[in-house]
């Protein structure tokens, strides 16, 4: 039994300490918003926020977690209220959307670090996510316009 | 039992009602209706079900059917809002639903098949679903006329009401529900002017995006059924290998491994995770029957088609004698271009659910074809295809991957083979090595141009193989309509034109990848132009509208990419322009791009500007996603795309060595549509094949170095 604290909620999860937290989310705890998409941190799909860091869920082990803060894409707002969230709803930045969730919480990860990115850092922080549909001019005019949000512009 | 026998008995009159209409007129009505008692999904007790796409009830609420798959293009947002258009309702609140499949009722109706790829939404659709949304406005129209006894021609509609115009009067959609729903199906409604639009033409938002905000927009991986298993089945790794034997004992040892079974594309490991299954993987020893295919090597793919290309080949076009033009002298431009084959890399790798049991099969899964998974169904569990339900999820990206049936054939034969249901899961590397490619292809090039520089002969032999005869949906012998697309039909007014194909098929396995034959084809006849325009020593642009005079379409958004990326001014140095124009799908596009090209030879696209007449723009913002999306997908391909057969395997297996675009890579993209109020055109293709063409030109102005192999090397263009 390992000890996890997802989205603030502390659950006891019966699992092998080896199991890598993607598989842990999705199929333990019903947490589907986090996606599969390589299964060796090349795409980015499976980033999730470990004590407020980015980090790609399916070559992270469940026993490197224990006990630590773990925000899935469920647990990074009430109501879709994060204003990367909503910068994403304004713009329509999702197309397929299966590599969305990763982005937004590597873009969340950013602007909680970064309250103003410049392309640069977007490019840093944001080239481990691959969008197969070609998002990426939306993704960066959606972070552009998430940390207007944040700094409560309309 | 009664209230249910009840139901179905007044459903089927009233179906038998419109589907006697419906007989009267033939095949030449908007909407199929539904015939001798079929019940639509919508037709409840109590509702205004007037066809199979829409359904009012007694609270007004409007709930409306979207036929064509979610895959990232829009459709559950477009669709229904071309319907709403029409109808005359708030598309704010109305229900959407997707389609069960049935293709009686819900295929598409210029094909017949409830499949979606070819960029068929919006453009096969749009007649049928506005007849739809018209009819049923009609019927509500003719209600309200009749409670006020005045004639229909005084009543309009304004948003979910009908409105008596003398008197203003005023009556709701959901008072008129019982009385619509009595009256006969206009065959042949009044539709809206463009003016009187609400949603087409104009900004509307994605339907989905707050679904696929916050992780709640359910895929096919994300499909949960209550007793489900998940399994990982490894395939043999040389294409149409067999299992020959194999031992599991190691694999079941392991905790959480369910079950392990033969079925036609492997060896399944049934567990209680997808982790445990992939696991149970490695400790599986299976012997293959590697069949016939494991000397074959993508050099050896290759020495095949340049063999090949020393044979005359089937004329697919022959306009004049252009190997006499090619004789006569002038001045001459040959030339050769290959490309690769491409694997699709879905973000979502492939995966399905399904519930096989006596009497009984469901899937669930993310498919561009409901259709073909209720027949694949059929196959398999031996019920009759309407017993066999379809639920269509979110598709994690389709790009005509996921119109194939071999993930669906996985899920239901594990689940019929443990009895249980199944979701049969993917890795990535499964993904990358067991596709559906893209034909690799190897193309001749040949030219004469006379002493003004006009093209006096085009001669194009391509050689490769046919996705349509591979598949067994074209007749081996034949020219493949597929492999001519964008060949055959370039718009290029030269006197002689001679185009033939060569089929060549070692047996790798192909199929539609994003845009299809015109993702090589666009590559190879707009790289070849441009090498004509440079040998008659005129301005790339100039050079087609000259021999664009009969394509009106082509010339004009070419004239609008130009003209939006100021095509002609002077750039910054170090960076050049280059163009392309072609036609797919019923769509023209245009793109020019700008380039740089690094010391080390790495090529960088600053910018893509992009033209599109589609016709008609239904969603403008999702037009530009497309195009959008197309550059990208194009540019992946364009820089590193690349799939190699070793030993009949691929050698590629993850993102390392099939690498993706990504956002530091991405050019700043412009869209720019042209609504030229021709038929629809389609969308999620043709902003793809204009791509690699636009920025191989551009790095020729640019270094003088033409690229005519994909995807680009960067060894070819560094600088000593």
């Amino acid at each position: 039994m390992v000890t996890l604290i997802v989205n603030g909620k502390r659950s006891q999860v019966d699992a092998p300490s080896d199991m890598p937290l993607l598989w842990v989310i999705r199929e333990k705890l019903a947490l589907t918003g986090t996606k599969y998409g390589c299964g060796v941190s090349l795409c980015g799909s499976c980033t999730v926020h470990v004590d407020g860091q980015p980090v790609r869920a399916c070559t992270t082990p469940l026993s490197a977690v224990a006990g630590k803060k773990i925000t899935t894409i469920e647990g990074l707002s009430a109501k879709s209220a994060h204003p990367v969230q909503k910068a994403w709803v304004e713009l329509d930045v999702p197309q397929c959307g299966f590599c969305q969730t990763g982005q937004i919480m590597s873009a969340a990860a950013l602007l909680a670090k970064n309250a103003n990115p410049t392309d640069a850092d977007i490019d840093a922080a944001m080239s481990g996510n691959i969008c197969r549909c070609g998002t990426y001019q939306r993704i960066r005019a959606g972070i552009h316009r998430a940390a207007q949000i944040k700094k409560g512009g309309a | 039992m009664a209230t249910a026998r009840t139901t179905r008995v007044r459903v089927s009159r009233r179906a038998l009602l419109k589907g006697g209409l419906a007989v009267g007129t033939g095949l030449i009505v908007g909407f199929r209706l539904p015939v001798t008692g079929a019940r639509t999904a919508l037709a409840q007790a109590g509702t205004f079900a007037p066809n199979q796409w829409i359904s009012i009830d007694r609270d007004g609420a409007v709930t409306i059917v979207n036929s064509v798959v979610e895959m990232g293009q829009g459709s559950i947002t477009t669709m229904p809002a071309i319907v709403a258009d029409e109808l005359d309702t708030n598309l704010d609140n109305v229900k959407v639903t997707q389609a069960p499949a049935n293709p009686k009722l819900y295929g598409n109706p210029v094909t017949g098949a409830q499949s979606y790829g070819g960029s068929r939404g919006v453009r096969d659709h749009i007649d049928m679903l506005r007849k739809a949304g018209a009819a049923a406005r009609e019927m509500l129209m003719q209600a309200g006329a009749n409670e006020w006894g005045v004639p229909v021609t005084e009543v309009d509609t304004d948003l979910d009401t009908v409105v008596h115009k003398p008197t203003g009067r005023r009556l709701p959609y959901s008072a008129l529900v019982d009385k619509a729903a009595k009256l006969p199906v206009p065959q042949n409604p009044t539709l809206k002017t463009p003016d009187k639009f609400r949603y087409m033409g104009k900004v509307m938002h994605r339907r989905d995006t707050p679904l696929k905000v916050n992780g709640s927009a359910v895929f096919g991986m994300d499909v949960v059924v209550p007793g489900m298993l998940i399994a990982s089945i490894e395939r043999c790794p040389v294409f149409g290998g067999k299992v020959k034997s194999y031992d599991a004992s190691a694999t079941k040892r392991i905790k959480g491994v369910k079950d392990v079974v033969q079925v036609t594309n492997g060896v399944a490991v049934v567990a209680d995770s997808f982790w445990t299954a992939v696991r149970g993987r490695q400790a599986l020893k299976v012997v293959w029957d590697n069949g016939g295919m494991a000397d074959v090597t993508s050099a050896s793919i290759r020495q095949g088609y340049i063999d090949g290309a020393k044979e005359a080949g089937q004329v697919a076009r022959n306009d004049g004698d252009a190997d006499k033009a090619l004789a006569a002298g002038g001045k001459t431009v040959e030339a050769i271009y290959e490309v690769p084959f491409l694997e699709h890399a879905c973000m979502e790798p492939m995966n399905a659910t399904a519930s096989v049991k006596p009497g009984s099969c469901e899937i669930w899964a993310p498919t561009q074809s409901p259709g073909g998974t209720q027949q694949t169904g059929a196959k398999v569990s031996g019920l009759p295809a309407e017993k066999v339900i379809v639920n269509t999820t979110y598709l994690g990206g389709g790009f005509g991957r996921r119109g194939e049936q071999d993930f669906i054939l996985d899920a239901l034969e594990t689940s019929k083979a443990v009895g249980a249901p199944v979701k049969v899961m993917w890795t990535r590397p499964d993904d990358i090595q067991h596709g559906f490619y893209r034909p690799a292809t190897y193309n001749v090039f040949k030219a004469s141009l006379d002493a003004q520089g006009s093209p006096t002969a085009w001669w194009n032999r391509v050689v490769g193989p046919g996705i349509l005869i591979q598949k067994g949906r074209a007749q081996a012998g034949t020219i493949d309509a597929a492999a001519m697309e964008g060949v055959r039909n370039m718009p290029y007014s030269i006197p002689n034109v001679h185009v033939e194909w060569v089929n060549r098929d070692y047996g790798v396995p192909i199929g539609f990848w994003r845009s299809v034959g015109p993702s090589q084809n666009g590559f190879i006849v707009e790289s070849f132009v441009d090498e004509m325009a440079h040998a008659a020593g005129k301005d790339p642009v100039e050079f087609r509208k000259d021999l664009l005079g009969k394509s009106p379409r082509h010339k004009a958004v070419l004239e609008l990419a130009a003209a939006k990326a100021n095509w002609g001014t002077a750039l910054p140095a170090g960076r050049a322009r280059g163009c392309a124009v072609m036609f797919s799908y019923g769509s023209y596009v245009a793109h020019v791009a700008e380039v740089s090209v690094a010391a080390d030879g790495k090529v960088r696209v600053h910018k893509l500007v992009g033209a599109i007449d589609a016709g008609f723009a239904v969603n403008p913002d999702q037009v530009k996603a497309q195009m959008e999306g197309g550059g990208i997908y194009a540019l992946t391909a364009l820089l590193y795309g690349a799939i190699t057969i070793d030993r009949g395997r691929v050698k590629q297996s993850n993102f390392d060595d099939y690498p993706m675009l990504r956002i530091s890579e991405a050019p700043v993209m412009e869209t720019h549509i042209l609504d030229s109020g021709q038929p629809a055109g389609g969308l999620g293709e043709p902003g793809v094949p204009t791509v690699a063409p636009a920025v191989c030109n551009a790095v020729f102005a640019l270094t003088g170095k033409r690229i005519r192999s994909l995807p680009i090397q960067q060894d070819q263009l560094k600088r000593a």
